[in-house]
């Protein structure tokens, strides 16, 4: 059972890339999480509004790397492929989307 | 394992990076009520040791936060106990020196406000609380990051008038005393009427006494996010207005849940509440103003302000409820001049007058807020204004507050400037016609009739 009262303990976030789309996000994407040892549970991909949206729930129970740098890493080359990639707990969007 | 869908995920990245989702505050309250002390120095350094203790990894875990969960949090606060309570026993009126002292200790731990510099004297004042309102202009103009307020009255209790009249002053000289800043020591000065024991909110925060050692308390923000959500439906009527206010409502609340509980485990504090109140900032995008124009009207000020806004905060409360399990604070919308553009706008502009503004402070939180008026009112009038707004909490069993900036030398046209999120304000007009006669009476306005209401 898991207390609804308290934030949860999971490893759990969400990765998410908006932008334009191109050849080789979900490789450049995944290898950064495969470089962290970063387990990738779930992939999602869409168009939304003319943008191209991918969504990847990642376990960071075994990973090699901080969540901090792994934030820092992806968002680096989110710039570099003028891409917005985000790190998020997934408590974020459970709080906000699920009761 | 729970699965998010694009348009889930996309919204709430959206209501952060192009709406301002953030969390305004998270504020630890800490109780002062054992650094009592027959010395003030030995209270000076009691009262720095524990705020030190206790928040020093407030402003780190509040980053750490931000970084995990990739919500903005964007202040870091301390609520203490109110200080004429802790100070009282000295037997001494120096109380600047504790101001003094909190504002190191802000410093130290690297918040940017800390408030319970007050008293609460809805019914009478003690010497400790007389020496506390008389200590304020100087407190607030000798530091930087601390704040008062001043309890005036209740429902319960009806309006210290004596309070009131002298409040006037204190408000003055508060200006006076920092008159090279525009009378900056006024904007962290707040008098209240029903003022609350868990407010995260600044100016006006204090731990209440009823509060337990050390509490964290969460305001959340979002007036760009309930904006979109209602220009997203320029044709609906009031009852589905409120239906998308609610919702929106609802999942900015929830982040702060989230944060709050996030912020509390990892400090190992209580967690308190979550206040729900919609606050601005003066950045485009961040405004209540702009929420009710987007309701229909050309500017805020107008006729149907009012509707607008009681349907806002009501809305906003409902939302907000069902979404954490413990709501308090203030609780509403805020309506700052300095600090909404909207506002600003509205008052530069001749649209927005003290007036309305009164009439709109019966249905939200709080009351009159960041208001500059000329420097030249006299504090008989700051008096007269008190007890008005006083007036409409103690009859309607709310809070108010008047937060009012008389400020030095300057006239109606001219502006003020204090930057960041204080941000700036038109020199709106007041009333001419003397009231010193009515507040010279002095004494006490009895409580009200908690019956045969109408």
């Amino acid at each position: 059972m898991t207390n609804p009262a308290s934030v949860s303990s999971s490893n759990r976030v969400i990765v998410s890339v908006i932008g334009q789309d191109r050849v080789g996000i979900i490789a450049a994407v995944a290898t950064i999480l495969a470089d962290a040892s970063a387990n990738i549970l779930d992939i999602s991909q869409s168009i939304m509004e003319e943008f191209f949206v991918m969504i990847m729930m990642v376990d960071l129970e075994k990973a090699s790397t901080s969540f901090d740098d792994l934030r820092q890493r992806l968002a680096r080359k989110g710039e570099e492929m003028g891409l917005r990639i985000d790190a998020q707990h997934e408590d974020v969007f459970k709080y906000m989307h699920r009761v | 394992m729970q699965r998010f869908s694009p348009q889930e995920i996309v919204e709430t990245i959206r209501m952060v990076q192009m709406e301002k989702l953030d969390i305004r505050t998270i504020t630890m309250g800490i109780s002062l009520r054992d650094c009592g002390a027959d010395s003030i120095g030995v209270v000076e350094r009691r009262v720095y040791d524990k705020v030190c203790r206790h928040a020093a990894r407030l402003t780190a875990v509040g980053d750490q936060i931000e970084r995990e969960y990739g919500i903005p949090v964007i202040n870091k606060r301390i609520s203490v106990t109110p200080v004429a309570l802790v100070a009282e026993s000295t037997g001494t009126s120096d109380y600047v020196r504790i101001a003094r002292a909190l504002d190191r200790a802000a410093t130290e731990v690297g918040v940017n406000f800390l408030g319970g510099y007050s008293c609460l004297v809805e019914k009478g004042a003690t010497p400790g609380d007389r020496a506390l309102i008389d200590s304020i202009p100087e407190a607030l103009a000798t530091t930087e990051r601390v704040c008062a307020s001043v309890n005036v009255g209740t429902t319960r209790a009806g309006l210290n008038m004596d309070a009131i009249a002298r409040m006037g002053e204190v408000i003055r000289d508060a200006a006076l005393l920092t008159a090279d800043r525009d009378g900056l020591g006024a904007a962290k000065l707040v008098v209240f009427c029903n003022a609350v024991e868990d407010n995260p909110f600044m100016a006006g925060a204090f731990h209440g006494v009823g509060e337990p050692d050390t509490v964290l308390n969460v305001g959340v923000s979002g007036p760009g996010v309930v904006l979109r959500a209602v220009e997203t439906a320029p044709e609906a009527d009031f009852g589905a207005l409120a239906a998308i206010i609610k919702r929106t409502a609802f999942k900015v609340t929830r982040m702060g849940e989230l944060v709050g509980r996030a912020a509390s485990e990892k400090l190992g504090v209580p967690f308190g509440i979550v206040d729900l109140s919609l606050a601005p900032t003066p950045a485009v995008g961040d405004s209540v103003a702009r929420i009710l124009e987007a309701m229909g009207l050309e500017r805020v000020g107008t006729h149907g302000s009012t509707a607008a806004l009681a349907l806002l905060n009501d809305a906003v409360k409902k939302g907000g409820a069902m979404a954490s399990g413990h709501v308090g604070g203030l609780s509403g919308a805020f309506i700052p001049v300095s600090e909404d553009i909207g506002m600003i706008e509205a008052a530069e502009a001749g649209m927005l007058s003290m007036d309305k503004l009164e009439a709109m402070t019966a249905v939200c939180s709080v009351g009159l807020d960041m208001i500059a008026i000329p420097g030249e009112t006299p504090a008989t009038t700051l008096s007269a204004i008190i007890a008005d707004e006083a007036a409409i909490g103690m009859i309607n069993r709310k809070t108010t507050a008047v937060r009012l900036i008389p400020a030095p030398g300057k006239r109606v046209g001219d502006s003020v400037e204090f930057g960041g999120l204080l941000g700036r304000a038109p020199v709106m007009a007041v009333h001419t016609a003397s009231s010193e006669g009515f507040v010279r009476r002095g004494g006490r306005v009895p409580a009200p009739l908690q019956a045969l209401n109408n």
